[in-house]
């Protein structure tokens, strides 16, 4: 280094001017350049990773010998029936045509804030009140705990729920994708504990040719 | 009359900010990106809640469009040497009595979502045109009698055991056609479904709560 610092002295010493160079560079096409690379990686960046939404199903053909379930009470059983143009029809029990004098009413909603959410609510207050409280003592610092646990532990509140509406999901042919994803969706956000997705019996087709439009 | 003199002005723009910006927007992107997959039709997904992210590996894709066709993907697995697509390829060439040379394996193995029926899958990676590519998804046949996709989830199933199954459907897609894939993995002993969602937040609390 010292060396050259020397050798440039002893230019200046000699009175040598170098040509003027203009200090400025043209940029043009470095920013055409980087604006190029720039709307590439902007088009072909996925910046949300798509989100999964995971369902259960019930296995198709359960073991025969496998001890059979405790029975469930009727009313707890809520029945929802989702068909063309995003209309919801839900009815409470079992809807046995051989006892005609006993067949539920279908009764119409919909997919908005008042609609079903309203209904899921008052049928799930109970786990819903306890849940909800136990996510509030998280976000107060009531208590603390790790995401798994609490995970764990509103797991283990929906398990133990002995009142909630146990919910069958039912589409026919005329129903979107969407009216499916929208109510299993409904039932996290209402913290059903139990819910399935089913095929639809002849009989619930039946109500619905005769239910209000 | 004297000309007014605009003053001389160097028609030359100081771009050095611009530069420094573009740069830091070039670095932030480059380090950033996750490139889109390539996908055989556009999708668009109904929105949920669910915070869950999707995996990345180990996972076959059933793809559902908005007219009902049905695609699939499956991807190479975590380690790169395991080439599960390429099995799975050779598995399903097997079955369909259709041999694949090395080099057309190979090129799927780096091939994203596809739907047809087997017999013109070599057509697909042999074709060099994105259009004449395009033109050939048509859909993986579903119905009883040449189930294929049937085939293509059960083969992938030996071929990876840990892969999980992910639909993604089109939020407009009739009922049944996604019913139709479900009785279909169902019957495949496949219970657990990820259905691809976009985050849509919404927040219920005590106060929704009718009295």
């Amino acid at each position: 280094m010292g060396e050259i610092i020397v050798e440039e002295k002893g230019k200046k010493g000699g009175k040598r001017q170098a040509k003027k160079h203009s200090t400025r560079i043209d940029m043009t096409p470095m920013v055409d350049l980087m604006c190029l690379l720039i709307t590439f990686f902007m088009l072909t960046t996925a910046f949300s990773k798509p989100k999964v939404m995971v369902i259960t199903m019930p296995e198709k053909d359960p073991d025969k010998n496998a001890p059979k379930g405790p029975e469930i009470p009727k009313n707890r059983t809520l029945n929802i029936l989702l068909t063309e143009g995003h209309k919801v029809y839900y009815y409470i029990g079992i809807a046995n045509p051989k006892k005609p004098e006993e067949m539920p009413q279908l009764i119409k909603t919909d997919f908005s804030k008042d609609g079903i959410r309203k209904f899921l609510l008052v049928k799930n207050r109970d786990l819903f009140t306890k849940i909800a409280e136990y996510r509030d003592k998280r976000i107060t610092g009531k208590s603390v705990v790790a995401d798994t646990t609490a995970d764990m532990a509103i797991k283990k509140m929906k398990k133990e729920d002995q009142k909630g509406p146990i919910v069958l999901i039912k589409a026919d042919d005329k129903a979107k994708y969407r009216d499916m994803v929208d109510i299993i969706d409904e039932m996290a956000i209402c913290n059903i504990a139990s819910y399935a997705v089913v095929d639809m019996t002849q009989v619930e087709l039946d109500m619905l040719k005769t239910a209000p439009k | 009359m004297p000309k007014i003199k605009h003053p001389a002005r160097s028609p030359h723009i100081d771009m050095t900010p611009m530069v420094d910006l573009f740069s830091l927007l070039l670095t932030f992107f480059m380090l950033t990106t996750s490139f889109r997959p390539q996908e055989a039709a556009p999708i668009e997904t109904p929105n949920s809640v669910s915070e869950k992210k999707a995996p990345e590996t180990d996972i076959m894709t059933i793809f559902i469009t908005k007219d009902g066709k049905v695609f699939f993907n499956f991807d190479n697995g975590v380690d790169t040497s395991t080439h599960f697509r390429t099995k799975l390829l050779q598995k399903m060439g097997e079955q369909y009595q259709i041999t694949f040379t090395p080099k057309e394996l190979d090129k799927f193995s780096k091939m994203s979502s596809f739907g047809m029926p087997v017999k013109n899958i070599p057509q697909w990676i042999n074709s060099t045109e994105p259009k004449e590519r395009d033109k050939l998804q048509i859909g993986i046949p579903t119905d009883s009698t040449d189930n294929q996709l049937a085939w293509w989830v059960r083969l992938a199933r030996i071929t990876n055991l840990n892969a999980e199954v992910a639909i993604k459907g089109d939020a407009e897609t009739n009922y049944t056609v996604v019913k139709k894939v479900m009785d279909l993995l169902q019957e495949n002993k496949v219970n657990k479904f990820n259905l691809v969602t976009n985050l849509q937040k919404d927040e219920v609390s005590m106060k929704d709560m009718p009295k």
